[in-house]
């Protein structure tokens, strides 16, 4: 089945707001709206924001309005970092059963519900396999009350796919993400000027770069993949090499007894260390990604790629500092974009980039002016000469255009 | 239980089938139930995906210093050349015979005896595997998951190729990744061990490793080790002290504890003898769980068989 009408929650997280606008690219998909208790992050161009409570109680009478066929849950909250026990368990356990609810029952429009959950619900102990696959259940019942609220959100759902056969339900469980743009426990502990271990450990860490997250909801919503399916980057690092890469140096300032209370007295020197996290600097964890690799996905990033491309991003930080002004959503704005006739819809906001037009060579637009080398090297005249005028009316970068006038005179 | 030699070690014949069933990390890890719950057709569909997902494997990255087990070949090779070296051919001077019955390619699943404390028997299997075979190979050695709870031990024996001896593990390395796996099917019991029941084989677990070799289709290579026991005795176990500290032995050995910590890894030169035994295939029908448990069963006779040969050759522990 395709996708036509599609509702997404968690519009305002960074995958809900990167999700958005590539479903917005998408031509057959003739209505996203989005939902979320606080305002968006991104620019979006025809994605209707709805603001709700976090119980998400109301979803019902806009899944029947809209005539939703497909429902993105993208709202569980999965580090205990950024919020309370109290809100994570209203969002994550009520939320999910309001989700669900909107979604089941008789007459319902709903043929498709994509569940992001987290590769939390196979939590981290010391008798874990080095690789868990889908099939597997943790070893051990959830310790803290994220993970019994994963546990008991990832269950809600497996329920409903049982009762509602004529749904097709998929559940991502995500590794840790990692990226430039998405905050997270961990990200913090990276940005430390040393990163506190866990004496006499050296945990493995898998990540997932922000863009496969992504990439990962794109590829399940077009293709119909009913099922279970980790998400994680290809290879699982130790931490001391994570550390390593990202050219920090590691302390093991952390007590193998006693963890918690020294992870108790440091919170608040503002170093937050939940206990999903300690578990993992213990115990590490990695994830069996083969399953959705087979259905067609490809990752962009592996564990260590993702982890250069944030060390890149860390060097590059201090510079680009305020540079770019950060997106404020304001209601009146949005919806005189959206409603007025007086709107020119073409201008009123202009893609980054690639201003509509497509590169004339495949994933140009994707590519770093350092990997054009070999691009060029292969091209004929015609599509350089053709590159080189998408080049100028899009990014016109100096070097690249000099790089592909002197590839032109070669020919 | 070891008053009547070798005929009635412990097998537990009787209970241990239905034992089996009842343990869920025995279970066929791959099409597990526990993924009915979302939705039948997921199943199947997940199960028809997973037929060869061997293609899958993340591939090597060059620039990476460690595999994704953990595994160092830079502290590994540093351990390899000074410690296990002198330890192989100077300390225990190790004589291999077989060295031939281990495959050159494809996944195969070593067992072999299991003694002492910290015992040395696993290095110097892997060392005889480096020296000696034409084609030498890593060995992955499946240790207690016990010590990835242990600071220091936890960091250390990943990096020299110690794996925790999960099913879902040995199942990877054998048919995924089609790697060499060391196995000491007597598990915890066989290193808690006297020095008086030397050479005596403790229960070969479950024969989980009988399907685990059958799961992922490869042979058998018995392994049999002859001098570990006197290397690294074990006089008494002190029961105080071991629920004084929560570890789960705490053994009396002729450098433990009163000459501390490092005292468990202290050898004395006992002469090492290694015999790797011809392959076997697990080949189980019918009744699959009476199959592999005959298996089982056959390999830990052939071992111990061959243990008592091994001791009642040689003429002295130490030469």
């Amino acid at each position: 089945m395709s996708s036509r009408r599609v509702l997404l929650t968690g519009l305002s997280t960074y995958w809900g707001g990167r999700l958005a606008e590539a479903l917005e690219a998408s031509e057959e998909i003739e209505a996203i709206i989005g939902v979320d208790s606080r305002d968006p992050t991104r620019a979006l161009e025809r994605t209707e924001f709805v603001r709700v409570g976090a119980q998400h109680s109301l979803l019902r009478r806009i899944v029947e309005a809209a005539e939703i066929d497909t429902v993105i849950d993208m709202r569980l909250i999965v580090d205990s970092g950024w919020a309370s026990p109290g809100r994570a368990h209203e969002n994550n356990v009520i939320g999910t059963m309001n989700v669900l609810a909107a979604c089941g029952g008789p007459g319902s429009t709903v043929r498709k519900l994509v569940f992001k959950s987290s590769a939390h619900y196979y939590g981290c102990a010391q008798d874990d396999p080095a690789f868990f696959t889908e099939d597997m259940e943790r070893p051990h019942p959830p310790r803290t009350s994220l993970e019994r609220d994963i546990v008991e959100a990832e269950a809600a759902v497996a329920d409903f796919a049982e009762q509602s056969p004529d749904v097709s339900v998929s559940i991502l469980r995500f590794a840790n993400v990692l990226g430039p743009e998405v905050r997270s426990s961990h990200r913090a502990l990276f940005d430390l000027p040393a990163v506190p271990v866990v004496l006499g450990f050296d945990p493995r860490y898998q990540f997932v770069h922000e863009d496969d997250v992504v990439g990962a909801l794109e590829h399940v919503v077009h293709a119909d993949l009913p099922g279970l399916f980790n998400v994680g980057a290809d290879g699982v690092l130790a931490l001391s090499e994570v550390i390593d890469l990202l050219g920090k140096r590691m302390v093991p300032a952390l007590p193998p007894w006693g963890t918690g209370l020294a992870a108790a007295i440091v919170r608040p020197l503002g170093i937050e260390l939940g206990p999903e996290m300690l578990a993992q600097l213990r115990y590490g964890r990695g994830l069996d990604n083969r399953l959705l690799k087979a259905t067609g996905f490809a990752y962009r990033y592996t564990t260590r790629e993702t982890v250069l491309k944030l060390a890149e991003h860390m060097r590059l930080a201090p510079i680009l500092r305020g540079a770019g002004e950060p997106y404020r959503y304001e209601q009146e704005v949005e919806e005189f974009l959206r409603r007025s006739p007086h709107v020119n819809r073409r201008r009123a906001r202009p893609r980054e980039g690639a201003n509509g037009r497509a590169a004339p060579v495949a994933g140009y637009d994707d590519l770093e002016a350092g990997e054009l080398g070999t691009l060029l090297g292969s091209l004929e005249a015609d599509d350089l000469a053709a590159l080189r005028e998408h080049e100028r009316a899009t990014g016109a970068r100096v070097d690249v255009l000099a790089a592909i006038d002197a590839a032109l005179a070669g020919r | 239980m070891d008053r009547g030699g070798p005929s009635t070690l412990d097998v537990a014949p009787d209970g241990a089938a239905a034992r089996d069933r009842t343990d869920p990390r025995v279970d066929d890890r791959r099409p597990a139930p526990a993924n009915g719950r979302c939705s039948g057709r997921a199943t199947t569909a997940a199960i028809e995906l997973r037929e060869d997902l061997r293609r899958h494997l993340p591939g090597v990255e060059p620039e990476r210093r460690l595999s994704d087990w953990g595994r160092s070949e830079r502290i590994e090779g540093l351990v390899d050349r000074t410690l296990a070296d002198f330890l192989y051919h100077h300390w225990f001077r190790c004589e291999v015979e077989g060295i031939d019955k281990v495959p050159a390619g494809g996944g195969a699943l070593l067992v072999a005896n299991d003694s002492g404390a910290l015992p040395p028997d696993a290095a110097m299997i892997a060392k005889a595997i480096r020296e000696e075979h034409p084609h030498p190979r890593p060995l992955h050695i499946m240790v207690e998951h016990l010590f990835a709870g242990y600071p220091g031990f936890s960091m250390l024996l990943p990096k020299l190729g110690c794996v925790a001896s999960h099913p879902a593990n040995v199942q990877r390395l054998l048919y995924d990744e089609e790697s060499l796996v060391l196995l000491f099917p007597e598990g915890r019991k066989g290193t808690r061990k006297l020095y008086r029941d030397r050479y005596r084989l403790r229960r070969f677990g479950r024969g989980e490793f009988a399907s685990s070799a059958r799961r992922a289709d490869v042979p058998i290579v018995s392994v049999c080790v002859v001098g570990a026991e006197e290397a690294a005795p074990i006089f008494a176990h002190i029961g105080l002290l071991k629920r004084f500290t929560g570890r789960w032995s705490f053994p009396l050995t002729p450098a433990f504890p009163h000459l501390g910590p490092l005292g468990a890894a202290a050898y004395l030169p006992a002469k090492f003898r290694i015999r790797f035994l011809e392959p076997v295939r697990v080949d189980a029908g019918g009744d699959e769980r009476a199959a592999l448990q005959t298996v089982a069963e056959e390999v830990r006779t052939r071992i111990q068989a061959t243990l008592f040969e091994m001791v009642g050759e040689r003429d002295s522990v130490w030469l």
